[in-house]
């Protein structure tokens, strides 16, 4: 009986091993530099213009005086982005189901899945202008820049998103669900909407949450079609502020303290969307899909 | 009891709306509690009868079975045995129409329920599903819902109202009950493998169907628990027709009493389990259950 011993690793190997290893965390370190520097910006610059009246003042315009805070601009993003939402969820939702469910491999279901790819790498500022020619310039009902006119921007921005994410989800259900339905003599839109709808939303809902996530940080959309204001509007026929907007406002202001307003929105919109991502994340981690 | 002339079609089955007919006499369980509600749990239940006549089914230009004529005797078991790829799970999901949800597959022939073809233009696929039952090879509970509601679902998704006491007797007809009546609420899929699949089986009874078909049943799960589904097909006999598929030819011979026993698509050879497994008219049968090839 002979013991059979193994070569040990050379010293070459184990320099190029080193060298590999070395290169790939300098790399994810540089990818981390500037993630951290924004961060770190954000809340240095922008920690300064928090406080309660930050967020329960609308903006003054005022150039010299009281800048006021940004309430008007929280509210028109929750408005104009829950009205989106409101829109592009059921019809990205609905148009997914009919990719899995009954499209499937047709001619028809292969252009809609092709034009949703278009769609999702189309600039944003190109939703903009599309409804600024269609629905601003015509003063399409009434008005000439209204919150709704920003939301259908922002709706045709989110609509590719949702669409996508909820394909994928819908297609990781398991076939043998479908199957198990069909066999106990279930109709098919029962089958869509009792077994696999449920078994899919929590993949859906963190689609719509991502989608939201990109939607609220859109400023090009809302340039040219809800436009901005100063004072909190509830009317979606008429102007409203947003984040994004009174960030692009402010932060070309030769005053400080304009400047600093805008770091504030900056830091209050990534806040936002960060909340967003982290409920995406958990109810992700609570699906039984993955 | 069992056809030895398949090719002859069976007419003569006794009708449904004899309970209590005592033609076949069911297997009466002991040990097994008799739930006392309604008369729609009655545990003993003179089952319909299948016949195929002439099955053709294609996927796309694949011709999958050939002219497959077979006879499922009612409160029996019948066993489709078979080399992978012979087309056993084919014809039992043509007997209740769930070839068809297959993207380019068809089929053509007849299918008859007692004496009516679920292939008849007109016929309500919904219907068929609903008195001819299914269990997959995986089990497959639906991941949303708890045991209950699992057991409920069949029911609910053909919008019919479902009391305790239906799923009570669907999961006693499972053999389940007694594991999991305490906790109905939890989720199906915390159950084990082998309690899953008699989840799937308590689904597919709660539906109340004449005959339940076994697409390989245990062939994904442990001894133990394949065990009890054998047990449980005995069992389940008293109240319905049972078609199994298999490839565990020990398993056909330990709980069917018809088997049959295919090849590229074709019938080769049926007739009661014990002379197919003892003394094939065919020498391929033969040479399949003797381990030569397969």
């Amino acid at each position: 009986m002979s013991t059979v011993a193994f070569a040990p690793i050379s010293a070459r190997r184990r320099r190029v091993d080193k060298l590999a290893r070395g290169t790939v965390a300098l790399l994810t370190g540089i990818a981390l530099v500037p993630l951290v520097l924004i961060l770190y910006y954000l809340v240095k610059q922008g920690i300064g213009a928090v406080s309660l009246d930050f967020f329960t003042t609308d903006p003054t315009g005022s150039f010299l005086g009281d800048p006021g805070g940004i309430k008007s601009a929280i509210v028109g993003t929750i408005l104009m982005v829950g009205l989106a939402t409101a829109v592009a969820v059921p019809v990205g939702v609905g148009v997914a189901i009919w990719l899995v469910e009954f499209g499937r491999a047709s001619k028809l279901a292969h252009a809609v899945r092709y034009f949703i790819d278009v769609m999702t790498g189309v600039p944003s500022i190109v939703f903009g202008l599309f409804v600024y020619i269609t629905l601003v310039i015509g003063g399409f009902g009434g008005s000439s820049f209204a919150a709704w006119k920003g939301s259908t921007a922002l709706a045709l921005l989110m609509l590719p998103i949702v669409t996508r994410s909820a394909e994928v989800v819908l297609l990781l259900v398991p076939n043998s669900l479908r199957e198990a339905a069909y066999a106990l003599g279930a109709p098919r839109w029962k089958v869509v909407f009792r077994i696999v709808l449920p078994t899919a939303l929590p993949g859906i809902v963190t689609g719509v949450l991502l989608a939201i996530a990109r939607a609220a940080g859109e400023t090009a959309p809302l340039l040219f079609t809800a436009a901005a204001v100063n004072a909190t509007a509830f009317d979606y026929n008429d102007s409203m502020n947003s984040l994004p907007m009174l960030i692009f406002k402010n932060v070309g202001q030769a005053q400080d303290r304009l400047v600093t307003i805008a770091w504030g929105a900056a830091m209050t919109l990534v806040v936002m969307i960060l909340i967003l991502t982290l409920l995406a994340r958990l109810i992700q981690r609570r699906s039984r899909l993955s | 009891m069992s056809d030895p002339t398949p090719a002859a079609v069976r007419r003569e089955t006794p009708s449904t709306e004899d309970p209590m007919s005592s033609q076949n006499e069911p297997i009466v369980t002991p040990s097994r509690p008799v739930p006392t509600a309604g008369p729609a749990a009655a545990p003993q239940h003179v089952a319909r009868s299948v016949t195929v006549e002439r099955l053709n089914a294609w996927y796309g230009d694949q011709h999958s079975i050939k002219d497959l004529t077979l006879s499922f005797a009612p409160n029996q078991a019948t066993a489709l045995i078979g080399p992978s790829g012979s087309g056993k799970s084919t014809v039992v999901r043509c007997i209740n129409r769930m070839h068809e949800e297959i993207p380019g597959a068809r089929a053509s022939g007849r299918i008859l329920l007692d004496d009516t073809d679920v292939y008849a233009p007109g016929v309500d696929v919904v219907a068929v599903r609903r008195a001819i039952g299914m269990v997959f090879q995986k089990p497959n509970p639906f991941p949303t819902m708890s045991i209950f509601d699992n057991v409920a679902a069949g029911l609910r998704l053909t919008a019919r109202k479902v009391g305790h006491d239906q799923v009570e007797s669907a999961l006693r007809g499972a053999g389940l009950w007694e594991e999991v009546k305490d906790r109905l609420s939890k989720p199906g899929i915390g159950l084990s493998g082998g309690q899953q699949q008699r989840l799937c089986i308590a689904r597919a009874l709660a539906v109340q169907p004449d005959v339940l078909l076994m697409d390989e049943p245990a062939s994904a799960l442990d001894p133990i628990s394949t065990l009890k589904i054998e047990e449980l097909v005995q069992e389940l006999k008293s109240r319905v027709t049972i078609a199994i598929v298999t490839h565990n030819m020990q398993q056909a011979a330990r709980v069917a009493d018809q088997t049959a026993f295919m090849l590229d698509g074709e019938l080769v050879e049926v007739g009661a389990t014990e002379k197919i497994f003892t003394n094939p008219d065919d020498s391929r049968t033969e040479e399949y259950v003797t381990g030569k090839f397969g």
